[in-house]
C-alpha cells in the first residue's frame, strides 16, 4: 500500500493503452437491478460504534430527488482499510466499508455505517458517488467527518475550497450521534464534486 | 401527528399542510416539460456536439459524457454546473469493495432461468472482460446489470409503458469476474423503450451495466446497446457521450462464434474502468 505514495515508482508507469468505457445515466428503473437486502447497513443497526449517516439529494430548483442512488466507501473506526467481503450477502457483524441507498420519495437517503478513523493521519472522510435519474454520469464526492478541525484544515482538498463551498463536503453531527449530509447537484449551494 | 375526527378540520389539514409538502410521485417527473419534438431534440443534440469539438479545441477539459446536456430534458435541473474539482485519490478512494465468487451464485448470471418458464423474445449472451487503462483483467469484481423485456417493458412498478409484463422474465443480473476479468450473461434481447423526453421519443434497446473497478474512482454505471440500431442519432442519453468513438465503444460486438447453434445469439463487450495514474499500482490481499 505504501507504494501509492511513491512518485518514484509513479513516474516508472507505463503509458496507459486502454480507452475508457464512457459512463451513463443511471436512469429511473434501477431500483430492481440495484436493490438487495440491507445494502445500507454497512455496520449492523444498534451495534457497538454504529451510527447513521443520513441526508436529501436535491436539484437546482431545490426540489428533493427521488430517484437517486448513493453509495459510500470508508474505513473502518480505526483507520484500517476494509478487506472483508459480504458486502453484497450481509453477515451482521463483518464490517465491508460500502454501502448503497436509493432515495426514496422524499429524496432521502440512509445508511447505518461507522465513523471512519485518520488513514494516514488524513482528515477522515468517506468517499461517495452520487447516481440519479437526469443524471448523464455518475458524480463523486467526499463526506468529512466535522471533527478534527486541525486535520479539516490541512486537508489539501479542503484548504483549496471557500468558506461556502468547504461547508458542502462537511456533514453535521447530531447529538445522537449520526452524520447529516445534504447533496445538492445544482444551485447555490452546489455540492463541491470531485474528479481525479 | 393525530389526526382529528372533525372532517371539516381534516380537510382543512390536508389542503393547508400536507398538500404543500408532499413531494410529486416520481412518475409524474418522468414526462418532460415542454415536450418538444424528434428534429428539435436531434438539433440540440448536433449543437451540443459541435460546441464540445470547439471547446476541445481550445484546450478546455471536457468530459466524455457530457453532464449540461439540455436534450436529455430531466438533466437540465440536475447536472452540477461547476466543474469538479481535480483531486489525487487518497487512501480509501484507491481501495475498493471485496467481493469473491462465493458473494453471487452462478445462477444469477442467467436470466432466462429465474422463473418456471421460459421467457418470450430473442435468447442471447453476451460476455467480455472487465479491463483497465493497461489492459489488465480486473479480478473479482461485482457486475450488476438490469433491462427491460422483450416488448421493451420494465418491471419497476412506476414503469407505464402499455406493452405486457412477461412473468418468465425479471430483467436483473449479476456476476463476479473471474481471475481473467471475464464475465457472461445469458440473456433476452431487449426492446427499444418509449420515454416521455420529446414525442415519440424511444431509447433504443440497451442493457444497462454497474461495475466495481480495483479503485472507487472507477466505479461506473453505464449502458450497451446492439449493432446497427437506427435509433442512435435520435437518442439524448446515448449523445450524451459527445465522441462518436466513445458512443461506438457502447455497442457490442455482434461474434458469429459466440452464437450457439438453434440455441442463442453471441455479443461480446469489453469494459475498461478510466482511473487516474495511481491505479496503476494493483492494492495489496486481493481476494483469491
Amino acid at each position: 500500500m505504501s507504494t501509492h505514495d511513491s512518485s518514484a515508482a509513479l513516474d516508472d508507469r507505463p503509458a496507459k493503452t486502454h480507452e475508457p468505457t464512457s459512463g451513463q445515466t443511471i436512469g429511473p428503473f434501477f431500483a430492481f437491478g440495484l436493490n438487495y437486502p440491507k445494502m445500507h447497513e454497512v455496520a449492523f443497526p444498534h451495534s457497538a460504534g454504529a451510527i447513521v449517516l443520513e441526508g436529501t439529494v436535491y436539484d437546482g430548483a431545490g426540489h428533493p430527488i427521488p430517484d437517486a442512488c448513493i453509495e459510500i466507501w470508508g474505513a473502518d473506526t480505526d483507520g484500517s482499510i476494509p478487506r472483508g467481503r459480504g458486502s453484497r450477502r450481509r453477515d451482521d457483524h463483518t464490517f465491508t466499508g460500502f454501502g448503497r441507498s436509493h432515495t426514496n420519495d422524499e429524496g432521502h437517503f440512509e445508511f447505518w455505517t461507522r465513523n471512519p478513523g485518520s488513514v494516514d493521519g488524513e482528515a477522515p472522510f468517506f468517499a461517495a458517488v452520487v447516481f440519479a435519474r437526469g443524471l448523464p454520469n455518475k458524480l463523486h464526492t467526499r463526506i468529512y467527518l466535522p471533527e478534527d478541525a486541525e486535520r479539516l484544515a490541512a486537508d489539501p482538498l479542503l484548504s483549496s475550497l471557500d468558506e461556502s463551498e468547504r461547508a458542502t463536503l462537511v456533514a453535521t453531527r447530531g447529538a445522537d450521534g449520526s452524520l447529516h449530509f445534504d447533496i445538492r447537484l445544482q444551485g447555490e449551494r452546489e455540492t463541491v464534486f470531485l474528479t481525479f | 401527528m393525530t389526526v382529528d375526527s372533525d372532517a371539516s378540520e381534516q380537510e382543512a389539514f390536508s389542503s393547508s399542510v400536507v398538500l404543500d409538502q408532499t413531494v410529486a410521485a416520481p412518475e409524474t417527473l418522468l414526462a418532460s416539460h415542454d415536450m418538444p419534438t424528434q428534429n428539435q431534440i436531434t438539433q440540440e443534440i448536433n449543437d451540443l456536439h459541435a460546441d464540445a469539438e470547439r471547446r476541445l479545441a481550445a484546450g478546455e477539459r471536457v468530459p466524455s459524457t457530457l453532464y449540461d446536456f439540455a436534450p436529455y430534458r430531466s438533466s437540465i435541473l440536475r447536472h452540477p454546473t461547476k466543474n469538479p474539482r481535480l483531486v489525487d485519490p487518497e487512501t480509501i478512494e484507491l481501495w475498493s469493495p471485496a467481493y469473491g465468487q462465493r458473494d453471487v451464485a452462478l445462477i444469477e448470471s442467467d436470466l432466462t432461468l429465474q422463473h418456471t418458464g421460459e421467457p418470450q423474445g430473442e435468447r442471447m449472451t453476451i460476455e467480455g472482460r472487465l479491463l483497465d487503462s493497461w489492459g489488465r483483467p480486473l479480478r473479482n469484481q461485482l457486475v450488476e446489470i438490469w433491462q427491460a423485456n422483450a416488448a421493451g417493458r420494465y418491471i419497476h412498478q412506476r414503469d407505464q409503458h402499455p406493452a405486457p409484463l412477461d412473468p418468465n422474465f425479471t430483467g436483473a443480473g449479476r456476476i463476479v469476474t473471474n481471475d481473467d476479468g471475464y464475465w457472461k450473461f445469458t440473456t433476452i434481447k431487449p426492446g427499444p423503450y418509449p420515454w416521455k423526453n420529446h414525442i415519440n421519443a424511444w431509447r433504443p434497446a440497451h442493457i444497462h451495466f454497474s461495475v466495481f473497478g480495483s479503485a472507487f474512482t472507477q466505479r461506473i454505471i453505464t449502458q450497451v446497446y446492439f449493432p446497427g440500431d437506427p435509433l442512435f442519432p435520435l437518442d439524448p442519453i446515448y449523445n450524451t457521450i459527445r465522441s462518436q468513438k466513445d458512443r461506438d465503444r457502447l455497442i457490442a460486438s455482434y461474434d458469429h462464434d459466440l452464437t450457439v447453434p438453434e440455441f442463442s445469439m453471441g455479443y461480446r463487450w469489453d469494459i475498461v474502468v478510466d482511473g487516474p495514474d495511481a491505479t496503476w499500482f494493483e492494492p495489496e490481499g486481493g481476494e483469491a
